[in-house]
């Protein structure tokens, strides 16, 4: 069993972000970038489907600039078979990513899809259910337990309000969250050793992927900020507060 | 002219109050991008009762289903239905909470469309342009769809829930032989079981008050001693952060911030909980903060409106006192 795991490379969350001064982009220069982190769960879940003998092979894919080769080599540090970087370097969108990574699915022969629920620099929680809607495949969003049986997906799912469970047919697409796993890290000599790993550069030319988006910025800008309020003294000061100023007791 | 179709969400016919915000931000798109009313789709159980309902609050037509396929939610059958009731509807734009069904199905709808989606607005431009956050709240982007169908999820904090209004419009039943792909069952997957959290407390998403807990909180048992008898003294949705999340003392849909539930109540306590940028993203919206934590500098305080600076071990109980004194 083959699995294909997408991983975007994105800013360190830990960074405090600036804007460029047009308000276009971010700063970029000199920024830490780190796989997006629910794409290292997958890369993680991957891993141990390959661990228990239940996956065979697992190959990552990317589209980005040439630079994102050294996140691809983290996950494969981590434990990944091979990688593909469809290289581009304009702008992205769910819609692109998931016409990337339903062509190179289409090019391989893969009984799942894993990856991330969301990015964490678009936040659009799009790209899995793309994926799945154009290849009309059945999907699990937001796993929280991945298990395999019978060429058949078992999946809990974290929804409002609790757990779902669903049992879906391979080939699928499962997307990961939060509470599945915590990823291992890549050690220095697995490191050195991932450079010598199988990796495939190609153009999005050359995959027959249009580079039109569907969703573009027009600006970013900082939210607005929150004043800080004051400090009380007291239990009793604060109900006083919140009854009198306030009202919301 | 084309029309915006919601996907109305409820709970056994009842609409839920997300729908109804998703209402409120379908009629600002409308008169942003000149669509010619408002038309909705419910499915499953209640689906009739939930339409008939919906349909008041200024609905040329709510469509309905409550076809076996729909029993359950699943992504295909419904997002395979809501992409027939836009045809049907003669719709160009489609929206939905962006609770976890509607992030869960929407994606779908848009290819099934050809469409463009914008996920999670927290509102609309005069240009037509939508605003969403990115980076875990910690920036706003203002984005252009591309022209033709667009599909758009909603902030269910961002936008107030609509009021009733006009005269009721129709309720159809939806023609689901049109799609006979829609009957393929087998593929669709099969659910297993639920394991739903005990719903003795307002939902998370729509409490007026929140009581959170951190990390500080230590345990469990400490949740259940000293952050659920404020709670309940208040009627408030008990939340937590990731890192209270992540020791095991509560259960991850109490989680609120970027990776969790987004929250705007009226009152938002946050105990014992430092004020992580990830936690700030999925509460700074509220209308009046308290933080209580014994840490001076914690970044919490920076955005709380009240800060008391205390051990919340003795603090928070005296605090339900009050509150149940002050009640009563």
């Amino acid at each position: 069993m083959k699995i294909l795991v997408p991983v975007k490379r994105v800013p360190d969350w830990q960074i405090k972000l600036k804007l460029l001064p047009d308000g276009s982009n971010i700063q970029t220069d000199g920024i830490k970038w780190i796989i997006n982190t629910f794409d290292e769960i997958a890369v993680e879940e991957a891993i141990r489907l390959k661990e228990k003998g239940l996956a065979t092979e697992i190959v990552l894919v990317s589209v980005g600039p040439a630079d994102v080769r050294q996140r691809l080599e983290y996950a494969l540090a981590m434990g990944a078979d091979s990688a593909i970087l469809v290289k581009h370097d304009g702008p992205a969108d769910s819609d692109l990513a998931s016409r990337v990574i339903a062509e190179v699915f289409r090019r391989g022969s893969y009984s799942m899809i894993l990856m991330g629920k969301q990015a964490i620099d678009s936040d659009s929680s799009q790209t899995a259910q793309l994926v799945a809607a154009r290849l009309n495949l059945p999907q699990a969003c937001f796993a929280s337990k991945v298990t395999i049986e019978n060429e058949s997906a078992i999946v809990t799912r974290e929804v409002d309000g609790g757990l779902e469970t669903i049992k879906i047919p391979m080939p699928c697409v499962v997307s990961t969250d939060l509470r599945l796993n915590e990823p291992r890290y890549a050690a220095l000599p697995n490191l050195m050793k991932a450079k010598k790993k199988p990796f495939e550069e190609i153009t999005l030319d050359a995959l027959g992927v249009s580079p039109d988006v569907k969703v573009s910025i027009k600006k970013l800008s900082l939210p607005e900020t929150r004043k800080a309020g004051r400090k009380v003294g007291s239990v009793a000061e604060l109900v006083a507060a919140l009854q009198g100023e306030a009202k919301v007791l | 002219m084309a029309k915006a179709l919601i996907f109305i969400q409820h709970e056994q016919g009842k609409v839920s109050k997300g729908s109804l915000v998703a209402v409120s931000a379908a009629r600002q798109l409308a008169s942003a991008w000149g669509c010619d009313g408002l038309v909705g789709v419910a499915l499953g159980a209640g689906a009739k009762a939930a339409a008939t309902e919906a349909a008041g609050y200024g609905l040329g037509t709510a469509y309905f289903s409550e076809s076996p396929l729909f029993e359950k939610y699943r992504a295909e059958p419904y997002s395979r239905a809501i992409a027939l009731a836009a045809r049907e509807a003669g719709a160009s734009t489609v929206l939905a909470l962006a609770s976890s069904t509607g992030k869960d199905a929407l994606p779908r709808v848009a290819v099934l469309l050809d469409a463009a989606q914008a996920s999670d607005i927290i509102g609309v431009n005069g240009d037509g342009s939508l605003r969403r956050p990115m980076y875990a709240g910690n920036i706003i982007a203002d984005v252009e769809l591309a022209p033709g169908t667009r599909v758009v999820s909603v902030r269910g904090t961002a936008f107030p829930p609509a009021v009733k209004e006009g005269s009721p419009g129709a309720v159809q039943e939806l023609n689901v032989s049109a799609d006979a792909e829609l009957h393929e069952q087998p593929r669709f997957g099969e659910i297993l079981g639920y394991e739903m959290s005990k719903a003795e407390r307002p939902q998370l998403s729509d409490a007026e008050v929140v009581v959170s807990g951190g990390r500080a909180l230590g345990s469990s048992d400490n949740f259940e001693k000293v952050i659920f008898p404020l709670a309940d003294a208040l009627g408030a949705a008990v939340g937590a952060s990731r890192a209270a999340v992540d020791s095991g003392y509560a259960p991850n849909d109490w989680q609120v911030g970027q990776t969790g539930k987004v929250v705007a109540p009226k009152l938002y306590i946050a105990v014992g909980i430092s004020g992580a940028i990830q936690h700030l993203a999925g509460m700074k919206d509220s209308k009046v903060i308290v933080a209580i934590n014994k840490d001076p500098d914690a970044p919490i305080f920076e955005v709380a409106d009240y800060g008391l600076v205390a051990d919340l071990f003795q603090v928070a109980p005296e605090l339900t006192q009050a509150v149940l004194g002050a009640r009563s």
